[in-house]
């Protein structure tokens, strides 16, 4: 193993190690953050997929994200507490709503592709208040039971188990993801983003894969939808609102458009920002991740996980003194 | 059909003041991004500083109006040229960090504005001369409304004249059709920008000043009147003063008689209209460089 | 309707020629950008499109390559009539172009660029894991291209860091990677100095013989140092087919190149 592998292996150990404490080291109402923050990681991801890999900046997963939370609120109230069952069938649903959508939104690309998206993140927002039968309208649905990890067993009302069921979920989500990234079609989302007139030339019908991209960040958005649904145990409109697509686009462009770790650690950074230091500074969130956004356009150009260099030369006295004590 | 027209007239005619409202807002918007390519986000927060600058100076009197204006001009160049400041370094970077630079922006701004006028939403009254109502083809109808239809119309026509017709504005319509040329030409597109960029500035919050009776000012007021001008903009097609108007006197339409016509599809309307401009057009109605 | 076009494939000797333009027309409203062209390029040939600036050589490329769609006529390709094909379904049956300008994947490697034409000539494009096997036999391909090209000690370096030359050839490594039958390249002389020039010119000399290359060039050195047939446009009209020295001979040619006063170096014989 090589000095770096080590490296790598003890970061993601020591990453595990933090992510498993949490509950034991925390109150209830941080943990219930540290939830929050998972689920809206899975968000992002999916964001990501489609606006840093494949190039094509979204506003609109929102939509998804709330249809896989009605449809695993549902699944909950009506059918079954088992969250594999609801994790299926939401992101099942949320596949189905990118299959229909999809094409529609591919239509175009860059600014018009972020506007459509918009557009169709607001008519969900819009159907999902309105359709008072199956949403509960504005007023939200509520009465979804605790969920059941396994047949027979008790549903989960702690935070701390909720914490780690949808941390199970959310790392398997990100192995997903990671193993995507590294298949052939990753690399041809990547080839979408970088050159799709060449994608083309070398003989790809360069939509299919569009839409097929598209479709996956669907599913993922669902996915993470059930989750909340999960563990909130209340799904309103407001879940898929156009602020939830803007901060989950912000989280990756803070986090480092195109990486899926820096996506995560964005969504956290947000999550934190928005009810944890919100709380403290008596509700004003919004003041705090303005200058969040400020501060990270300015000074991360390339996002917490832009690479070393600018970190570095946001500290030149560290980097002086580094440099010197290399050379004596 | 007489009957038809007779029962939706006032909201036809609230639709051309709400369009012409949308136009003092789109068009810079439209502008920014059409020549410099810079996607401007904070462009609501100067609609509704002008809107609060009128709450807060008017009196009904005309003086108090004419105060409101010279701020509302005062306080839109300033603050154009303070967010052109902003994303000059982040010229070349994309439209993400921009995007997400002047939305940090439009938060820290909305969030000062709730310190210094309160959570609620603040109805404004006009000038007390303007202050009736009139009868107008047999309906009761606001003067203020009119006059604004009026005042706004003016101005559509001033913007619209001297892009089409200066020399200034064929520059501007140069530099919508191919950068680098102008560039090139030896033209500092930096003063360009915050040329264009103050200039749609004020527009905006002089529209905010004008529109405050009609669009009261108000926490969230500068995202919906954001994402209003940006489908505008997306339907209007990007850098095209034209598109800029006729999109926003169709949106105005949609927004007003579409609402009247079908009540129970009003949430979809906004959207769907747009859906449907892109779904045929993905460039919009109007493509740059053909205004 | 085939009375009125000429049977391009008839006039070569050797069988069906790899592409056959017929009576190939794109008007840009009144503008005859290209106008009634009928050639055919024999299998296997390196074959060159030449004409003074506005000869149509531009269009006429994107039109075989599927890019703008033709007024009239027919584009075919081993006999198949392909005019309503997609770009992309022109290169998934063997006619790949490459770009004027280096028209790379610039944020992935040499060889993921590569790898990204190989992995759709095996139909794995869309494949959402990664089989190990397989990725050994696309990767010991992606590598095979690359060192025709000399540019495995290259493999692992960005796109957008390699030299010009080097994305010129990585380039053309691209197209090759789809193992095409036609190979089209657009000017790829463009903005290269001489030596780049020169050491492009061994590239295409290099390439499989089963290839046929067809090359809409600019470069007069570069074309009479390849081209066993040129075609010459010229005000969007083919104006004649033949073998460098035929066409070097041709009083038409010479009248066109002069009356576009760009006689520069057709006229001269390639120096030592």
């Amino acid at each position: 193993m090589s000095a770096l592998q080590v490296r790598r292996s003890l970061l993601v150990g020591l990453v595990a190690f933090g992510l498993l404490m949490v509950p034991w080291v925390f109150g209830a109402f941080t943990v219930s953050t540290f939830t929050r923050a998972l689920v809206f990681a899975v968000l992002a991801m999916a964001v990501n997929l489609l606006t840093g890999v494949a190039g094509m900046p979204t506003l609109g997963q929102a939509a998804y994200f709330g249809v896989g939370a009605y449809a695993g609120a549902l699944v909950s109230i009506h059918w079954s507490e088992l969250g594999v069952v609801q994790l299926v069938v939401a992101t099942l649903a949320g596949v189905v709503a990118a299959v229909l959508t999809g094409p529609l939104a591919i239509r175009g690309r860059g600014v018009a592709f972020l506007m459509i998206t918009l557009a169709i993140g607001e008519i969900g927002h819009s159907a999902a208040g309105r359709l008072d039968a199956v949403t509960g309208g504005t007023d939200g649905l509520s009465g979804i039971r605790p969920v059941v990890v396994l047949p027979g067993s008790e549903g989960l009302v702690n935070e701390g188990l909720i914490y780690y069921y949808v941390l199970v979920v959310a790392v398997l989500a990100y192995l997903g993801v990671g193993v995507l990234l590294r298949s052939p079609f990753g690399l041809t989302l990547r080839g979408l983003r970088d050159n799709e007139a060449r994608l083309r030339a070398v003989g790809y019908r360069t939509d299919a894969y569009a839409l097929g991209a598209y479709v996956y960040a669907g599913g993922l958005a669902a996915l993470a939808g059930s989750l909340w649904a999960s563990s909130q145990r209340f799904v309103a409109p407001g879940d898929m609102g156009f602020e939830i697509a803007a901060l989950a686009l912000l989280a990756v462009i803070v986090g480092g458009v195109g990486s899926m770790w820096g996506a995560c650690l964005g969504a956290a950074l947000v999550v934190f920002t928005r009810d944890y230091f919100g709380q403290i500074v008596s509700g004003h969130a919004p003041l705090l991740l303005g200058i969040l956004f400020v501060l990270a356009v300015y000074l991360l150009p390339k996002g917490i996980a832009g690479g070393r260099a600018q970190w570095r030369s946001l500290f030149p006295a560290a980097r002086a003194a580094r440099t010197t004590g290399e050379t004596t | 059909m007489t009957g038809w027209f007779n029962a939706h007239f006032v909201s036809m005619v609230d639709g051309v003041a709400y369009g012409l409202l949308l136009f003092t807002l789109a068009v810079g918007l439209s502008l920014v991004f059409g020549m410099m390519d810079v996607l401007n986000l904070a462009h609501g927060t100067l609609y509704l500083a002008g809107a609060y600058a009128a709450y807060a100076l008017s009196d009904g009197s005309w003086l108090g109006l004419v105060i409101a204006l010279a701020v509302g001009l005062v306080v839109g160049l300033v603050g154009g040229g303070l967010l052109a400041a902003a994303v000059a370094p982040l010229q070349g970077r994309g439209h993400l960090d921009q995007a997400a630079l002047t939305l940090g922006i439009s938060l820290i701004a909305a969030e000062v504005m709730v310190m210094l006028f309160g959570a609620e939403v603040l109805p404004t009254a006009p000038p007390a001369a303007l202050g009736g109502s009139v009868s107008l083809l047999g309906h009761t109808y606001p003067v203020y409304r009119l006059a604004f239809i009026g005042i706004a119309a003016v101005l559509a026509a001033l913007v619209y004249l001297a892009f089409e017709r200066s020399s200034v504005g064929a520059l501007v319509r140069a530099t919508v059709a191919d950068r680098d040329m102008v560039r090139a030409m030896g033209v500092d597109t930096r003063k360009v920008l915050f040329g264009v960029f103050g200039f749609g500035a004020a527009l905006a919050a002089v529209g905010g000043v004008l529109g405050a009776p009609i669009i009261a000012p108000g926490p969230g007021i500068d995202e919906r009147v954001l994402v209003l001008s940006l489908v505008v903009v997306v339907i209007g097609g990007l850098g095209s003063v034209r598109g800029a108007l006729l999109g926003a006197l169709l949106i105005g339409q949609v927004q007003t008689l579409g609402v009247a016509l079908v009540p129970s599809y009003a949430p979809f309307l906004l959207f769907g209209a747009m859906l449907l401009v892109l779904a045929l057009r993905p460039q919009g109605l109007f493509a740059p460089g053909r205004a | 309707m085939s009375a009125q076009v000429p049977d391009a494939g008839a006039a070569v000797a050797g069988g069906v020629p790899a592409v056959a333009v017929e009576g190939l027309s794109r008007h840009f409203g009144s503008l005859k950008a290209v106008h009634e062209v009928t050639f055919a390029v024999r299998a296997g040939s390196r074959h060159a499109v030449i004409g003074p600036n506005g000869a149509g050589k531009s269009t006429l490329f994107a039109l075989i390559a599927g890019a703008l769609p033709a007024t009239a006529g027919r584009v075919r390709l081993h006999g198949d009539d392909v005019t309503s094909l997609a770009e992309h379904a022109r290169a998934r049956r063997g006619l790949v172009r490459t770009f004027q300008h280096s028209s790379l994947f610039l944020s992935a490697t040499a060889r993921e660029n590569v790898l990204l034409a190989v992995q759709r000539r095996h139909g794995v494009q869309g494949s959402p894991w990664r089989a190990v096997g397989r990725r050994r036999a696309l990767l010991e391909e992606a590598d095979e291209v690359l060192g025709q090209l000399h540019l495995l000690d290259r493999a692992g370096a960005a796109a957008g860091a390699l030299s010009h030359g080097e994305r010129r050839q990585l380039e053309v490594a691209v197209a090759l990677a789809t193992s095409p039958s036609v190979l089209l390249l657009d000017e790829p002389a463009a903005g290269m100095s001489p030596a780049d020039t020169h050491a492009f010119q061994q590239i295409v000399l290099g390439l499989p013989q089963e290839v046929t290359v067809l090359l809409v060039e600019h470069d007069l050195d570069l074309v009479f140092g390849v081209a066993d047939t040129v075609t010459v446009l010229h005000l969007g009209e083919h104006l004649i087919t033949g073998e460098p020295a035929q066409v070097r001979a041709s009083e038409a040619v010479q009248q066109a190149y002069l009356g576009a006063e760009d006689t520069s170096d057709l006229f001269l014989e390639e120096g030592p």
